[in-house]
């Protein structure tokens, strides 16, 4: 209940069409040069000082890459994206990762500004006045990761969690036998760019039978112009080990669109569990739809082991463009999978999210809550796969999506596939579409709410099931977030 | 001058060209006095209950209401809520996700700072719903559930009088709250609003029978018939009426 209120005073505290994290930071930065070519690939992999069979992968992806098409399925319109016309790295000038105090101060105050300290001092006595447990967060501006804060401490606990670029060098071996294992090089067309260009991104591995003391973080944050980012993350959970990871994200407003093509790969062994969480508020444009992010992103866990568990929860407030579908794929027997999302847009955002569960494994089990709300002028789509290989006795899946309405310009459209190979699968399948009624809305005036307070209310009411998924200081954060997101959305 | 003062108020349906349905209703409720409100069925007294609430689906074309002397028509639904003018709805309305405990602090926070007031402390808030949840006989489980959400008839009437308990309003517009309990629940939501009977509040109970009446007792009991107060009584009003029907109104107003 406090974070209701909290969450109507941060809406009224913010001016409509503000975002709030929409500032610039004016530091001098080294791009590679427009455009993208084989030497382009060449410029970054150089950059990062990576080995020859890094180089040689990238641009296997990049010769890939050329003979794709763009994907036109989603249900989202948008200008063509000209790829020669994009910065495809660049970083701040001042080295970084050395210490803290190499850190272009500017880039800390951003980062201060955004709420995430990277002072592990101040981290400490920031996080735990708030709630007593410590995350640690990897910053990555643009293309480069700034600061990664706790890793001693994690280190530790034999927990690697460092920028990607770093454990190619560190950890080959690991990088090598799961990097692509999960989204391969030729995936989809996004992915394929990703694998090519990718600049940085967080890396983690947790030894077997290890629990992760904290949880862990990105922190992801555009800010050139004209710059493309293209992150990528992987985390392996071995035999036993239990991560829980959350990501968060933020761009500067611009007129021009930014693109935004990340991968991310879940690797869980067996008896592993990795929790995923995204809180993704990247700009969303402005009222009419100018610039905002293009966030096209492949996400996939491999419940590789028996027993494994990977769960997803994501709340998607920004980008003007969102195309995105965490999926599990469920190979172990008895693993599970699940998926927790809210998508709100705004504006003229378009959202075309969802999940695919690929049941593989014998008595394998997903869940999909999906929860999707448009205001405004926006069109927010979920579109998700359920399917089970005809090995795959005793597959179980619940679905649900419910899509809630704000305003009568908007539109929810629910794309569900199903595919059951195995006579034995268990399919359940819950849609609902609803519209704030004028009834509620007039029921809680009626006790005193003002027609903002009582929106953020019934919101926040739909969206419970999935703010519950999220651990506590990201829910708090999450709630406040869809009240913001949802500013001005009543007329 | 009395506490709310309904004059000669005309009322139809927004951007309705057709007939109003209020047609030059006149009432004075006083702090203290509870007043019946009986008639048949579309004699406009849901349509009476909304337009004190503000509900945007109505237009009044005519007359005036004032509560303390202020002009209530002018103000907003919740602006209305928050100077101490409460609805127990026929028919509650279900808000999915909301915890009934959030939406009740939600709501009395709400009204205390437009009232320039302090929010309510958490440990008085729960001393406070325990207090009044336990008169009704509120199950504390039911305060976690989801506004109206899965609550029967009567559950629904009771958490209605309740939030009225909770918010103290200064007039109360009761809207057919007998409808749909059986005997046992009608008994203990009318002791629920009979304890909420009080020098400084008004009480405006809308009902179609008179087996309420016989719970909750009115100083005054008005007959209502197209759209306007056609007679006005005492207590014993009521009985008359549940002897001999409303048929005569209708044929004298027609």
């Amino acid at each position: 209940m406090p974070a209701v209120q909290e969450t109507v005073e941060q809406v009224r505290s913010i001016d409509v069409d503000q975002y709030k994290y929409g500032f610039f930071t004016d530091i001098e930065s080294e791009k590679a040069p427009k455009g993208l070519d084989e030497d382009t690939v060449r410029f970054i992999s150089a950059k990062k000082n990576e080995p020859e069979w890094m180089l040689e992968w990238r641009l296997e992806a990049f010769r890939r890459w050329q003979t794709m098409r763009e994907p036109d399925w989603a249900r989202v319109s948008y200008p063509a994206i000209d790829y020669q016309n994009l910065y495809y790295y660049s970083a701040p000038k001042r080295p970084s990762q050395l210490s803290i105090d190499d850190i272009d101060p500017e880039i800390l105050a951003t980062y201060e500004k955004l709420g995430i300290p990277l002072r592990e001092r101040d981290a400490l006595l920031g996080i735990e006045s708030a709630g007593g447990s410590r995350v640690a967060v990897d910053a990555v501006f643009d293309s480069v990761s700034v600061a990664t804060t706790f890793k001693e401490e994690l280190a530790k606990a034999g927990v690697i969690f460092m920028p990607i670029s770093e454990a190619i060098r560190e950890y080959p071996e690991l990088v090598k036998k799961y990097l692509g294992s999960v989204v391969p090089v030729t995936d989809n067309f996004f992915a394929t760019l990703n694998s090519a260009v990718f600049s940085d991104g967080s890396f983690v591995y947790v030894p077997k039978g290890v629990r992760c003391p904290m949880e862990l973080s990105t922190y992801f944050r555009i800010n050139e112009r004209n710059t493309g980012q293209f992150e990528r993350t992987l985390i392996i959970a071995d035999e036993g080990a239990y991560v829980s990871y959350l990501e968060g994200c933020t761009a500067p407003m611009r007129d021009e669109n930014q693109l935004h093509a990340a991968v991310v790969e879940l690797v869980a062994l067996a008896d592993a569990e990795i929790k995923y969480s995204t809180v993704q508020n990247w700009y969303p444009g402005d009222k009419d739809g100018k610039g905002g992010i293009f966030n096209f992103v492949t996400k996939r866990g491999d419940c590789r082991g028996d027993r494994s568990k990977i769960s997803w929860t994501q709340v998607e407030t920004g980008s003007a463009i969102t195309w995105k579908y965490p999926s599990c794929i469920l190979r172990g027997d008895n693993s599970q999978g699940e998926f927790y999302s809210i998508a709100i847009s705004n504006g003229r955002q378009q959202v075309d999210s969802g999940t695919k569960m690929i049941h593989l494994g014998k008595n394998t089990s997903s869940r999909i809550i999906s929860k999707g709300i448009a205001a405004g002028y926006s069109d927010n789509t979920y579109r998700g796969l359920v399917s089970a290989h005809r090995k795959a006795t005793g597959a179980r899946n619940f679905t649900n999506c419910d899509s809630l309405l704000i305003g009568d310009k908007c539109g929810a459209h629910t794309v569900p596939y199903i595919e059951s190979k195995n006579s034995s699968a268990h399919f359940e399948h819950e849609a609902t579409t609803s519209k704030i009624s004028e009834d509620q809305l007039f029921y809680c005036r009626q006790r005193g709410l003002d027609p903002e307070e009582a929106t953020a209310l019934i919101v926040n009411g739909f969206v419970k099931d999935v703010l519950q998924q999220l651990p506590m200081e990201f829910a708090v954060e999450a709630q406040k977030l869809i009240s913001v997101s949802l500013e001005g959305s009543v007329g | 001058m009395a506490m709310l003062e309904i004059d000669n108020l005309h009322a139809k349906i927004d951007g309705d060209e057709g007939k109003e349905i209020l047609k030059g209703l006149s009432l004075k409720v006083n702090p203290g006095e509870v007043h019946a409100i009986m008639g048949p069925n579309g004699s406009g007294k849901s349509t009476l209950s909304y337009i004190l609430a503000g509900k945007e689906d109505y237009e009044v074309t005519d007359g005036s209401v004032t509560l303390d002397g202020e002009d209530l028509l002018e103000m907003e639904i919740d602006e209305r809520a928050a100077k101490g003018v409460f609805l127990a709805f026929q028919y509650p309305i279900e808000v999915p996700g909301v915890a009934t405990m959030t939406f009740l602090r939600a709501a009395l926070n709400a009204q205390r700072k437009k009232r320039g007031e302090a929010e309510i402390s958490t440990p008085d808030f729960l001393r406070l719903v325990k207090a009044k949840s336990g008169a009704l006989g509120i199950n504390p489980d039911m305060l976690k559930r989801g506004v109206n959400v899965g609550f029967s008839g009567g559950e629904k009437k009771r958490m209605e009088i309740l939030q009225m308990a909770i918010l103290e309003p200064k007039i109360c517009i009761l809207d057919e709250t007998d409808s749909g309990l059986d005997i046992d629940a009608l008994k203990v939501v009318s002791e629920g609003v009979n304890a909420l009977r009080s020098p400084d509040r008004g009480m405006i109970v809308i009902t179609h029978y008179q087996r309420l009446l016989n719970h909750i007792v009115p100083d005054f009991v008005h007959v209502m018939n197209k759209g306007r107060i056609v007679r006005s009584g005492g207590k014993e009003l009521a009985l008359e009426l549940e002897a001999n029907g409303y048929a005569e109104y209708q044929q004298d107003a027609a």
